[in-house]
């Protein structure tokens, strides 16, 4: 249980640096997502730094977990699990947006390294990870395939064209995870488009389904051990409740910071919250 | 027309059929019209590399994308108005921007699909798709053409886009067809008019040109079964050495075969064009002939074009 404990505590600390990591490279880029990068920092967190089968000095390892981050615009975080892996230098980082960089605003995989499907335009990645997964299962590869999209992203009907053949092809190695963080581009959720109770939604559609805390890192380390050892023929999505902007208070919940860089005092301000971990 | 000739979608079926058999890595992506794509035989012979996602084309062009990067090569085979438009932006986004290797075979291309009216009919799909980096838009002249450019786009790496008719076209080659994409085929060389068809208009240029032979023309034939990249050569060729250039297409005049060798023509500052194809107007249920002839797709019009060119 002491083991436990400190292994979890290890993975909150690390979903500290990536929090300070995206930020920095928002704030030097004067351009970016904060919003949605801090409020899935933690299952980014999990995947990369404990849950995915992965080698980063061979990022086309046919035999590899994939992720696919549908909800592309939040990849500052994304690029920062991956550089702190290894899969390249941490010198690109300040690079994020820049004219030659790897890191474009959304994420390209013939650029970057670790990206396993360029992706930004929203509703679109969840198609494409149903296609890795059924050839993961015709070809008896024990490999899963993680895939996050938001929740304002749910909107989209592809989507839901996705989640049928994901049922109907049982792909019980594709792992969706939902950032709820409630708020979309333009207002909250509930005023934009109302998504209702999306883990009932996916489990109508033939999921295996479970809502959880998406900042609570022992939560999310079960859910995914649950969820790869389930062979039970169902897709599993993860419904994770969540906050935009989560540890930075004047960011938590505010709409203005979906696609916004912090100024000077707001940046100072933020990495020492950060530093302090989530309260 | 009418029963004489082969529809080029019975091609597509029958060397996708062959292909798979072939190779295990071959997969198609069926939405619901796997009957009216031909598409059912590999279904029957390739279960393991064959998937039918419903009616739900978004969806077909993502899931092809995944796979892709798996090293499989997916055709995603539906009709040319939801291949080239419900999924042009997943096509963009998720097929051309990461340059993978997808497929798009569409049948129902052009006026072909003629009793279902506007609405099926496809005259927008290759000058839609042909202004997305890293696409090849590839269409046979007949049934062997197909099956031969069917067979060549799976060694041709990226995206590329392959239109078919519903209704037998006649043939004009046979099965020892060999043909490149990217490179037009030169059915009959000549110097006093260039005729640049593709896909099912070729056979009516080719009757226009033996007639134009017959009052002693010497016409210059050529199968443009690539639009692009268009063969930048034989188009430069046309404009050079003849200067007279008749474009004929089953698709709107705007963007298609047509524009592109307008492009060269107007960039080279040399050359007159004529093209023939639908009018920038949608169809309706009618016989196929009929609307050929609603849009000036006729030997007639390619002989009247002729001397048009010459008088002016």
């Amino acid at each position: 249980m002491h083991q436990e404990k400190k292994f979890i505590q290890e993975l909150e600390q690390q979903a500290i640096v990536l929090r300070k990591t995206a930020l920095t490279m928002i704030y030097q880029a004067q351009s970016g997502h904060p919003g949605g990068s801090l409020s899935s920092a933690d299952i980014i967190t999990a995947l990369y730094f404990h849950e995915m089968n992965i080698e980063p000095a061979n990022p086309g390892w046919e035999d590899r977990d994939r992720f696919i981050l549908s909800k592309g615009h939040v990849c500052p975080i994304l690029y920062s699990a991956l550089a702190l892996r290894g899969y390249f230098g941490m010198e690109h980082l300040s690079t994020l947006r820049k004219y030659g960089s790897i890191l474009q605003g959304h994420p390209d995989m013939k650029k970057c390294p670790g990206i396993d499907i360029s992706t930004g335009s929203l509703g679109q990645g969840l198609s494409c990870g149903v296609g890795m997964a059924v050839v993961g299962k015709r070809d008896n590869k024990n490999y899963c395939v993680f895939t996050l999209v938001g929740d304002g992203e749910c909107n989209e009907g592809q989507i839901w064209e996705a989640a049928q053949s994901a049922a109907k092809y049982e792909l019980d190695n594709l792992v969706l995870f939902v950032d709820n963080n409630r708020l979309q581009n333009d207002g909250p959720c509930e005023d934009i488009m109302p998504t209702r109770d999306l883990r009932e939604k996916f489990a109508a559609f033939g999921f295996e389904t479970y809502r959880i805390n998406g900042h609570d890192m022992s939560e999310i380390i079960e859910t995914l051990d649950k969820v790869r050892n389930n062979k039970d023929g169902k897709p599993k999505a993860i419904v994770c409740d969540t906050v935009k902007g989560r540890g930075v208070s004047f960011m938590e919940n505010v709409v203005a910071w979906h696609g916004i860089a912090p100024n000077d005092q707001e940046y100072e301000q933020a990495v020492k919250e950060i530093e302090g971990g989530l309260k | 027309m009418g029963n004489e000739g082969r529809a080029l979608r019975d091609a597509f079926g029958d060397e996708i059929l062959a292909l798979g058999k072939e190779n295990p890595d071959i997969y198609v992506i069926d939405g619901d019209v796997g009957k009216s794509c031909k598409t059912l035989d590999f279904a029957a012979a390739c279960p393991r590399q064959h998937l039918n996602v419903g009616i739900a084309e978004q969806n077909a062009c993502g899931m092809a994308a995944g796979i892709a990067t798996t090293g499989k090569i997916p055709f995603v085979s539906t009709y040319a108005a939801f291949g080239s438009m419900r999924m042009l932006e997943q096509i963009r986004q998720e097929i051309c921007y990461p340059k993978l290797n997808v497929k798009i075979a569409c049948s129902h291309g052009g006026l072909t699909p003629a009793n279902d009216g506007a609405s099926h009919q496809c005259i927008e799909d290759m000058g839609i798709l042909r202004t997305l980096p890293n696409m090849t838009i590839v269409m046979g002249a007949d049934y062997y053409a197909t099956r031969a450019l069917v067979r060549e786009s799976v060694n041709y790496p990226g995206p590329v886009y392959l239109r078919f008719t519903r209704d037998p076209i006649p043939i004009v080659y046979d099965e020892t067809i060999k043909l490149t994409i990217g490179k037009a085929n030169i059915i009959k060389e000549g110097n006093d008019i260039a005729i640049i068809a593709n896909g099912d208009t070729v056979n009516i240029a080719q009757k226009a040109a033996e007639k134009l032979e017959k009052s002693g023309a010497s016409v210059q034939l050529v199968d443009m079964h690539t639009v692009k990249p268009i063969d930048r050569d034989v188009v430069l060729d046309a404009v050079h050495r003849i200067g007279k250039i008749i474009t004929v297409e089953d698709h709107n005049i705007f963007n298609g075969l047509g524009s592109a060798v307008c492009e060269i023509a107007a960039e080279e500052g040399m050359g007159k064009v004529v093209r023939i194809g639908v009018q920038d107007q949608f169809g309706q249920s009618a016989p196929y002939e009929t609307l050929l002839e609603l849009n000036g797709i006729t030997v007639e019009k390619i002989v009247e074009a002729y001397s048009k060119l010459n008088n002016k």
